[in-house]
This record gives structure tokens, sequence and C-alpha cells, in this order.
């Protein structure tokens, strides 16, 4: 290990340092998810030669489609030859659709992105002002409910919630819309700018679709919501569990600052920065746990894609879904890590 | 006996072993939760070892008259839509959760341990390599990697089995590397090593056994989502394959009938909630106990 002069060690030049390093296990973070992929292509029992000539082809047929899939190089050639594509866009036609992967995922992320979008707002709103009360008053009544809530959220499966939810509010209430993104009746009457139906409804002006989308959107994004909510709502007491038993605390309490301002100003202040990371987390985490509620709610998006594609044996597809999720999800825990490394006061 | 139990100072290995397993049980005892969860998880071992006593039918076969009846006093738990008793096959269910989250924990345990304790012992490149390799499968969403896996090997408990146990053992890698990196350069492993032992029997006499205590933490911890996963698997027709009277399949027979027979979904979800905040219960307390140092935090 080169010493370094103190000069060099200035702030930006280890922030630079770190940062570069960060650079590498993110993209080596990025091959070993596209290994994971071409991996799980490989191992597939069905014989994708087979699948294209059919079982009554002869020897040398099988072998022509063979070398012209490109089947008969060595795996390591495969691999690049598949990572080239990926980074091209290319990611194969899906069986079941007709139309390129790529394309059609471009079409079904957004709602994917919608739902957890809300969802992880109203995980926040919620989860760490009750995490910050538990905190505050730990051991009490209301510490217990939060914490028994915020297990329940390790402990309740999402798709039974989204099927209960869907019995009670839409069924038995009558107080949401049900499955799906919106009733067919307003399907597509709005330019897709974004493809946030939300978003694209308030910039055509029509807020009868905006409604309808809202209708639609808030119970399966407060269920995700709810398995923010524990997490963030759990990390947040535990942070601040942490703070308040810290010295400058009772410093300040000492000095006869009132107790509110000690809380949400003092120790909350110094929890911040950890608290970005945990809700980088969960966010990651909502779109992953999207699949099983865009199930149970016929949602459009990527989860449903994925499942849809899954019993359709549509390998392509299901490559492609799992790729878009793993590099999302990757790359929210990265930003989420360097925004901790360059916020922290501690790196300075 | 109890005495014998509490000794300063044990005469042999078995007696301090087992000393420090009751302190630890008493210990125990005084957490209400983990009190709670430990029943909880005692009840499933109990149900799944004695399901054909408990359950009144045997939850397969048809009785199509009985179809899709409510609760009642004769099914606790309602009627499916071939009335089968649903209370029954919630009981069976209980031997494959069992099965399920037994199988994974005998897999993924041992198989992140001797990583993480042979990365952390070796150092260097070993260690780099092994834990860069850890991460990178650690930065996966496990459920959407679970997916992919089942759909290349097939739908299926044993698959989806695999699947789960591939996607859970970074975790324990990581724990066990730190654990052992505490105790790497300690005195008791370089006089092991000066009488002749070789690696492999330092890591898996003297370092491996120190690591088990956090490890049963995190399994126990982890539980939740081992269930929570595979009855998703099993949701979406990946896992457990009908009759098998699966929990998360059981709920997805249910979901057509959710509107109407809202009990042929509800009660299975049930016992899964049940069996996973057990196991989140045993799991704090256990920390609680176990491990000192994180006590009282979250």
């Amino acid at each position: 290990m080169i010493t370094l002069s103190p000069l060099s060690r200035s702030r930006p030049v280890r922030l630079a340092r770190s940062l570069a390093g960060f650079a590498v296990v993110t993209v080596l973070t990025f091959l070993g998810l596209l290994a994971i992929t071409f991996f799980i292509g490989r191992v597939v029992p069905i014989d994708p030669v087979l699948a294209v000539v059919g079982d009554r082809a002869s020897n040398e047929q099988y072998e022509a489609a063979r070398v012209a899939m490109g089947l008969d190089r060595p795996l390591l050639v495969q691999f690049f030859s598949y990572v080239g594509d990926v980074f091209q866009g290319e990611l194969g036609r899906s069986v079941s659709t007709g139309r390129p992967v790529a394309q059609d995922l471009a079409r079904v992320f957004p709602a994917t992105l919608e739902m957890a979008t809300i969802g992880i707002i109203i995980g926040v709103a919620l989860g760490v002002p009750m995490g910050v009360i538990a905190a505050a008053r730990a051991g009490s009544w209301i510490d217990q409910v939060i914490r028994v809530l915020a297990l329940l959220g390790y402990s309740v499966p999402a798709f039974w919630l989204g099927l209960v939810g869907l019995a009670l509010f839409y069924a038995g209430l009558g107080w949401v819309a049900g499955p799906g993104r919106i009733d067919v009746f307003f399907d597509g009457l709005v330019e897709p700018v974004t493809g946030l139906l939300l978003v694209d409804s308030l910039i055509a002006g029509d807020f009868e679709v905006f409604w309808n989308a809202a209708d639609h959107i808030v119970l399966p994004a407060t269920i995700l919501g709810f398995f923010a909510l524990a997490y963030i709502a759990r990390m947040t007491r535990s942070f601040m569990l942490d703070q308040l038993g810290q010295e400058y605390v009772t410093t300040a309490r000492v000095k006869g600052v009132r107790e509110r301002r000690v809380i949400w100003v003092h120790a909350f202040g110094s929890i911040r920065v950890p608290l970005i990371t945990v809700i980088g987390l969960s966010y990651a985490g909502l779109l992953e746990g999207s699949v099983m509620i865009e199930t149970v709610f016929s949602w459009p998006g990527i989860g449903n894609y994925l499942t849809t594609a899954l019993f359709n044996a549509d390998m392509n597809a299901v490559l492609g879904a799992t790729l878009v999720i793993g590099a999302v999800f990757i790359v929210i825990n990265k930003v989420s890590d360097v925004l901790y490394r360059v916020l922290d006061p501690r790196s300075r | 006996m109890r005495d014998w139990l509490m000794s300063e100072s044990p005469e042999s290995r078995v007696q301090a072993g087992a000393g420090r397993a009751w302190r630890a049980l008493l210990m125990l005892l005084r957490n209400p939760l983990a009190v709670i969860g430990g029943l909880i998880v005692l009840l499933l071992i109990v149900t799944a070892v004695a399901a054909p006593l408990i359950a009144p039918e045997s939850g397969v076969g048809q009785d199509l008259p009985n179809r899709l009846l409510p609760p009642s006093w004769d099914h606790w738990m309602g009627t499916d839509e071939l009335g089968r008793d649903i209370f029954s096959r919630v009981v069976y269910g209980a031997r494959i959760t069992l099965l399920i989250v037994g199988l994974v924990a005998v897999i993924s345990a041992p198989l992140g341990l001797i990583v993480g304790a042979v990365a952390g012992y070796f150092g260097g490149w070993t260690d780099k390599i092994l834990m860069g390799f850890t991460d990178i499968f650690l930065s996966m969403p496990k459920l959407i990697l679970a997916l992919a896996f089942v759909a290349a090997l097939g739908p299926g408990i044993e698959n989806a089995i695999i699947a789960i146990a591939i996607t859970a053992w970074p975790a324990y890698a990581r724990i066990a590397r730190a654990e052992t990196l505490t105790f790497r350069n300690a005195e008791f492993v370089a006089a092991t090593r000066l009488l002749g032992a070789s690696h492999g029997r330092i890591i898996l006499l003297h370092v491996l056994p120190l690591c088990t205590s956090s490890m049963i933490i995190r399994v126990t911890l982890d539980m939740a989502g081992i269930i929570l996963t595979a009855a998703g698997l099993g949701f979406l027709g990946l896992g457990a394959q009908p009759p098998l009277p699966e929990w998360g399949a059981m709920i997805s027979r249910g979901r057509v009938f959710i509107l109407d027979q809202w009990w042929v979904a509800t009660m299975p979800g049930l016992a899964i909630i049940l069996v996973s905040l057990g196991f989140c219960f045993l799991g704090d307390g256990l920390r609680d106990v176990l491990d000192p140092k994180s006590a009282g935090k979250s």
C-alpha cells in the first residue's frame, strides 16, 4: 500500500477515490447479475435448440440450428456476446407477446414505478413519525402497538393482504375501485407521455381519468406502503434510541431545551443520513414486493409481466424482467450508499 | 439437577454447555414475546408431527356435496371448493411449512457458515473473491432471483426449496465472516495451529462452533421471510403443487372465491401470519439473550 501524503488526503480526493472504488464494485455487481441471468438461462432443462427445430429434425438440421444460435461457441464467448447484447438493449423476443422484450418492459415499467413511488411516500410519511414516537415513548403501550404493527409487516404475506383488502374495501365496503389500473371505460383516453397514469392525466387536464386512476392505485399502493412502513418505523426507532441515549441529548435537556425540540431537531437531525439509506433500501424492496401485489391486483406492471411470462415458459421475458428489476434494485442500493457517503459529515 | 446445571465450576465440557444453555433458557423465559414466539413454534412442530391425530379429516379426497361451506362447528375453517375441510388441510400444511424452513436452514446456513468462515480465516484474496461473490448475491432482489431459479428448474416443492436456499446463504456468510475476523488472531487459534492442526480442522472444530449462536439468531429471524417466500412461490403456482396442502397454494385456490367465500383464502393466510410472527418474536428474544450487544435495539 502506498502511503499518501497528507495533501492528497483532502476531502474531494478521498471522496473521488471512494466513488471510483464504488463504480468498480457497481460494475462488478452488474456483471454478476448478468452472469446469474445467463446461468439461469443455460440451466433451463428445455433444450433451446429443440424448441426451435422441433423434435422431428434430423441431426444435421439440429446442428445447423445450434450453430446459427451460437450455442456451439465456448461458454465464455457466449456470455460476452450476451453481455454485449444486453448493453445494446437487446433482450430477445418474447414468445408470448411477439414483441422485443425490451419494448415490453419499457411499456410496463412505469406502472410499477408509479405504484412503488406512492407506496414509498406512504411508508415514509407514516413510518418515520411512528418510529420517532415509538423511540420517544420507549416501553409505553404506543411503542408496543407500533412494534407489533412493524413485526406484522414482516409476517403478513403481501398477496394475502391484497386479497383480503380487495374483499373488504372493494367488494365489501365499495370504498375503492377493483383490480386493474383504470376502468375499461377510461382506458387509453389520455396520451401516454411519462407512462405514469396519474401524471399523464394531469398533463392532459383530464381529472375524471385522474380520479379513476387514483381510485385504482390507492389500495395496492397503501398495502405496498405498509411493508415499507414496517421496515422504516423499525429502523427509525432503533436509530432514534441510539441517539436519545447519547450525551449531547442529555446536555440539551439539561440546558432546558424543550423535549419536542430535543427529539425532532437534535436527535432526529443526526439520523437523517442513515435514514436515507433505509428509505432507499425499502424503495428497492417495494419494486420487488410489487410482483406479488401486481399479480393480485392485475396491475399491468413488470411484476405481472414477469409472472405471466413464467407460466408461458417465456424465458426471454423472464430473464429480461429479472434483469431490469435486479438492475434497478442495484442502482437504488448503490445510489443510497453513495448518498450516505457524500452526506455523512464524518467523511468530511 | 439444578445445582449441576448452575454450577460455577463445571467438571466436564457437557456440563458447561448444558449450564450455558440452561441459563440462556431461563433468560429467554423472562421475555414474554420470546415465550409467545417459542410456544407458537412449538405448536407448529407438534402440529406437524401429530397432524393425523389433530386433523379431523385427511385433507385429501373430495366431498362435493359439502363444498364451500362457511366456518361452523363441524368445519372450523369451512370447506374448500372440493369439500375438503380447510382446518385439516391447514394442519397438514404445517408439515410442508416445517419441511421447507427446515431444509432451507439446513442447506443455506452451513453453506453460508463455511463460505464466511473460510473467507474470514484465510483473508487476502480468498476473502476478496468469496465476499465479492457474496455481495453480488446480497445485492440481488431475493424473491425475483428465487422466481427466476424456479422458472428455470421447473415448479415443485424441491426446486422451490433449492431456489430459496440459493438466495438465503449470503447473509449467513457475511455474519460468519464478521465473527471469524474477531477471533482469527486469538491465542487459542494460534495455540491450536502450533499443535499442528490443519486449517480444515481449525475452521471446523474451533471457528465454526463460535459462529453458531449469532447464526441461530439470524436464521430464526429469517424464518418469517423464508415462509413468506415459500408461500409466495406456492401462491404463484411455482412451489408445492396441488393436492399438497401448502398454505400459499391454498390461498391461490381460494383467490377465485375471495368475494363470496372469503374463508377459503383467508384461513391459510392466518396460519402463515401466526407462524411467521412466532419466528419473529422468538428471533427477537433469542437476540436479546444470546447477543447482549444489540439487546434493546429495534
